[in-house]
């Protein structure tokens, strides 16, 4: 007989979904009913019968009763999920002082790692409250002096409706700045120095300006002014501010035309508390109008900002624009002026350029301290790896049982990284909590308002990633390391870890070393660079030396009545005006003809109008010649000049120069002395040349030197007297010359209080590191010590025993770290032109101060150790 | 006395298992109930059947060896349990006393 089978799919179909516990019987029984089928009634009606019952018998959703009373193992079923968390809780707090160490480093890290984060967010993020951010652009020009370029903002009057007539196409709005300045601004008593600026009428509309009161079209009267919210609360409190009359600068009365939110601190115009109208600035100061009518294509005085329009792009903008001053200004054609657009995006990172044109910006500290956040980070999950291997070798034991009551490898692997995880959690948490905290200090640190980003998704997600990303780092060592042994070793004790576990912790610890060290090192050569600059000769006392700005025509007019009336009262030695305080220069001229000069030499002299009494102020001192004496009425033409001056001209001896003739602008000058360089620009730069006149209209600040026989606030009490009684328009606001010249290490400062507290952290963090890693040496060696010991090991031989390898470790990060520093710092120091050396005892002092440091750190568990009874530590176990 | 629950064609079945002895399984007990009823027996209900019974208790069952003729798949054999003995004597003693109460004709004729 033929053999016949039953349709094979409904075969399929039962093997399928028959109930799983009677799938076996229940196929073998109907094959066997075929046959008995195909011999009584057929084969047709056989698999017509078998096809029925194989649908009858189908029970698609029964589950095996036997799956219901033993439930399958698999690593990622609640239970165990639960108990991995509770072992883990149960770990750390048996271990109290590793968990503490563990967590408390890496939350210190992360904390570090997000302030920085939270920094540089800041840094890329300013300017964008400005909504036509990516449209905006300064003008800046580039002129090249020597084969030296330099970028300027400072721009020709003319050029604005020249931009505006012959490049409309291009853009929407030219706006034309007096630059921020400090002006009085009065409303009935109260009168405050407030920063603003003169400003195009399109600017509100060009800046977005969020209005609180008024229109942003609030400049087109000339007789206007916008406050800002801060400005309008000091002067009005509650009083509605729109349509008051205020007066600027105690000459112009001008009426509020509109109150704009105060710009937030991370945008270029933070300062901008008051807007004035451009045309006002034009009509009341005669030089503005000059340049603008007698088109003075060479003045350079005025910011020009602009918007270009949505279709055209800066690139092809600054192409058009790069001749037009020198088309104006033919005679310029020796600078080579080329203009350009600085688009807004790049104003706050990439705004300095170095004499080839580069940019040596703000973005270089961004990437800097953004490679110091990433190294703390790395420390710190260094230590957290190295820290939670070192202790999962104890755990051995655990895993051995684990394995031998039936873990698979699976829920091992699980169960350590589900541990690396809580403790990153934890950390994590902590962390925000220290930022929380740090932030206001932070702030004060970096002069900036930085706000916690609570509801920023990117900055959760990437907080996130980050913990995952070490909690699945550091717990892979262990899961995938213990996981592996064989539990019949590890539970029998013969289990040993080898000559080379050790090895990537030693690595790590030398890594660990080599940042610390290199940011110890780079710390101490930015503070000693500050304070050589801040060492330097200045050429004056600053010493009591104040500076008034002259903003109102009273202090203009009254020279010696102000001066007589201020030495009457004792607390002022004496007092002068100037064009310029001694802390900075502002003017730069050419020009100048003197004896003996190369016709093609192209001068360039700081210019500094004083009166005869500055000498006396500012206390310069002469090298050879003498200072401006009234006794001598030929000095109203005499001529001081600096030492750099005299070696520009190319002079050797000041004996060279006294008494001989300076021609400049139709007057010949005759220079009566030589002085000192004085240093009024940047401290890390070489004094320029410089010469002073006497000019009693070219004044812009007074110099007063207070008495030294007074307090310093007994004298200002009644310098500030004098004031009021001479100047009643305006407030008393002087500026210490040494709150001045402080101010030009701000940026080197702040750079190395923050260097010196990443420093200490990462240092302190690696000592953690360090402190935990001896303890578990110690700890695992407590045997082979109680052995010494009996064998007669003095204390200082097993103090040396334990701490010996820790001190090579420390050596060899120092042998590294210190070529690295000194590269970079070189770098870093060439860019001052004014700078110190890298002394070599800088490099001894940080490594005898790691050795020191790991010393302490090592030998506290290295004594605890030693000095542990051999009986107890040879009776464990 | 507490209600069994036994319908008649799970009585049926149980008894047919307990005549077959060592060689009652799903297949013999389907065959047997035919031949010996005369009646088509669908397969899949004596299966279920079975297994109703064996949850009741009144069965038990255990795997045999593996065979050739069926792929070599087991078969699940079925033995009757104490209970199961015990509920069929119920049965039967109730029918039996039914019966004893029968007019005498009825017993002779069928008797």
């Amino acid at each position: 007989m033929k053999k016949t089978a039953p349709p094979h799919w409904a075969t399929k179909l039962i093997a399928r979904f028959s109930h799983p516990d009677a799938s076996e019987e229940v196929q073998g029984d109907l094959l066997e009913m075929y046959e008995h089928w195909v011999r009584t009634v057929g084969t047709a009606r056989a698999s017509r019968r078998y096809i029925l019952n194989v649908f009858k018998l189908m029970r698609p959703f029964a589950k095996s009763t036997e799956s219901q009373q033993y439930s399958k193992t698999y690593s990622f079923s609640p239970v165990m999920i639960r108990n991995y968390f509770k072992v883990a809780l149960r770990n750390l707090i048996k271990n109290k002082g590793y968990s503490a160490i563990n967590i408390g480093g890496l939350s210190a890290g992360i904390a570090i790692a997000v302030l920085i984060g939270l920094w540089v967010h800041d840094e890329f993020s300013f300017d964008k409250y400005h909504q036509n951010y990516d449209r905006i652009a300064k003008v800046m020009q580039t002129v090249t002096v020597e084969g030296v370029q330099y970028h300027g903002e400072y721009m020709p009057a003319p050029l604005g409706n020249e931009l505006r007539t012959q490049y409309a196409d291009d853009f929407k709005y030219v706006v034309m700045s007096s630059f921020n300045d400090e002006h009085i601004l009065a409303y009935g008593e109260k009168k405050f120095t407030k920063t603003g600026n003169y400003i195009s009428p399109e600017a509100p509309e060009m800046l977005s300006l969020k209005m609180l009161q008024g229109t942003r079209a609030g400049l087109k009267e000339q007789n206007s002014v916008m406050l800002s919210e801060g400005v309008a609360h000091v002067l009005f409190g509650v009083e509605n501010p729109l349509g008051k009359i205020v007066k600027l600068d105690n000459a112009l009365n001008l009426k509020v035309t509109g109150v704009y939110e105060d710009l937030p601190y991370n945008t270029e115009f933070r300062d901008l508390t008051f807007i004035a109208p451009w045309d006002l600035y034009v009509s009341t100061q005669n030089w503005v109008k000059v340049a603008l009518e007698g088109e003075q294509w060479d003045n350079n005085s005025w910011q020009i900002l602009a918007q270009i329009n949505p279709n055209s792009n800066f690139e092809s903008v600054s192409q058009k624009i790069k001749g037009v001053k020198l088309k104006h200004a033919p005679h310029t054609a020796y600078l080579k002026p080329g203009l350009f657009l600085h688009p807004m995006e790049k104003w706050h990172l990439y705004s300095t350029w170095d004499n080839t044109g580069n940019v040596t910006a703000r973005i270089q500290y961004v990437w800097l301290f953004s490679i110091i956040g990433a190294f703390v980070l790395l420390l710190a999950s260094i230590n957290f790896m190295n820290l939670s291997t070192a202790r999962s070798e104890k755990r051995a034991k655990e895993v051995g049982i684990r394995k031998a009551i039936g873990s698979l490898r699976g829920q091992l692997i699980g169960q350590f990284l589900s541990e690396s995880l809580l403790v990153v959690a934890f950390a994590f948490v902590l962390s925000i909590a220290l930022v929380v905290l740090l932030l206001p200090a932070f702030n004060a640190l970096a002069d900036k308002q930085i706000l916690f980003l609570w509801t920023s998704p990117r900055f959760w997600l990437a907080g996130i990633t980050f913990c995952l990303i070490t909690g699945l780092i550091s717990g892979s060592y262990p899961a995938l390391y213990l996981s592996s042994f064989q539990p019949i070793k590890v539970l029998k004790g013969t289990f040993s870890l080898g000559r080379f576990s050790a090895m990537p912790r030693k690595v790590l610890v030398v890594l660990q070393f080599t940042v610390s060290v290199t940011l110890i090192i780079g710390t101490i050569i930015v503070y000693r660079q500050i304070q050589h600059a801040k060492n330097r000769p200045i050429g004056y006392d600053r010493s009591g030396l104040i500076d008034v700005e002259i903003n109102t025509p009273e202090l203009c007019t009254q020279y010696n009545v102000f001066r007589r009336s201020l030495l009457e009262t004792g607390a002022v030695v004496e007092m002068s005006t100037s064009s310029t305080p001694p802390t900075h220069t502002n003017s730069n001229n050419g020009g100048f003809e003197w004896e003996g000069k190369d016709p093609n030499f192209k001068d360039n002299f700081s210019t500094v109008a004083v009166t005869h009494d500055f000498g006396k102020t500012v206390g310069w001192q002469f090298v050879e010649g003498r200072d401006f004496s009234r006794s001598f009425s030929t000095d109203s033409t005499g001529m001081v000049m600096n030492e750099a001056a005299l070696k520009y001209m190319g002079f050797r001896k000041p004996s060279d120069m006294i008494g001989k003739y300076m021609k400049w602008n139709g007057v010949t000058f005759t220079v009566v002395g030589v002085i000192k360089d004085m240093l009024m620009d940047s401290p890390f730069k070489p004094v320029g040349p410089a010469l002073f006149m006497v000019n009693y209209g070219w004044a812009n600040v007074i110099n007063i030197k207070l008495s030294p026989a007074l307090p310093a606030r007994e004298s200002l009490d009644k310098v500030e007297a004098v004031f009021h009684k001479l100047n009643p328009g305006s407030p008393f606001d002087f500026r210490f010359a040494d709150d001045q010249f402080a101010k030009k290490f701000s940026t080197e400062e702040r750079i190395a209080k923050l260097a010196s507290v990443f420093a200490s952290l990462a240092v302190m963090i690696s000592c953690l590191g360090l402190f935990g890693l001896a303890s578990f040496t110690a700890e695992q060696r407590t045997k082979e010590i109680g052995v010494r010991k009996v064998l007669g090991a003095s204390l200082p031989n097993l103090l040396a025993l334990l701490s010996k390898d820790f001190m090579l470790l420390v050596i060899i990060s120092c042998l590294i770290s210190i070529p690295l520093a000194w590269y970079m710092l070189n770098r870093w120091l060439l860019s001052y032109e004014y700078h110190t050396e890298i002394s070599w005892w800088i490099f001894v002092l940080t490594t005898l101060g790691a050795l020191a440091v790991t010393l302490l750190t090592v030998s506290y568990q290295a004594i605890r150790a030693a000095l542990l009874d051999p009986v107890k530590s040879l009776k464990t176990e | 006395m507490k209600r069994t629950f036994l319908g008649e064609f799970e009585e049926i079945v149980l008894l047919t298992v307990a005549s077959l002895r060592e060689n009652a399984y799903a297949v013999t007990v389907t065959q047997e109930l035919e031949t010996k009823t005369g009646r088509q027996v669908g397969f899949s209900s004596v299966h279920t059947t079975l297994q109703r019974l064996e949850e009741k208790a009144y069965l038990t069952s255990v795997m045999g060896g593996a065979t050739a003729e069926r792929g070599g798949r087991r078969k699940r054999f079925f033995m009757v349990t104490a209970l199961g003995q015990k509920v069929l004597s119920e049965v039967k003693t109730v029918r039996d006393e039914l019966w004893s109460t029968l007019p005498s004709e009825f017993q002779l004729t069928n008797g």
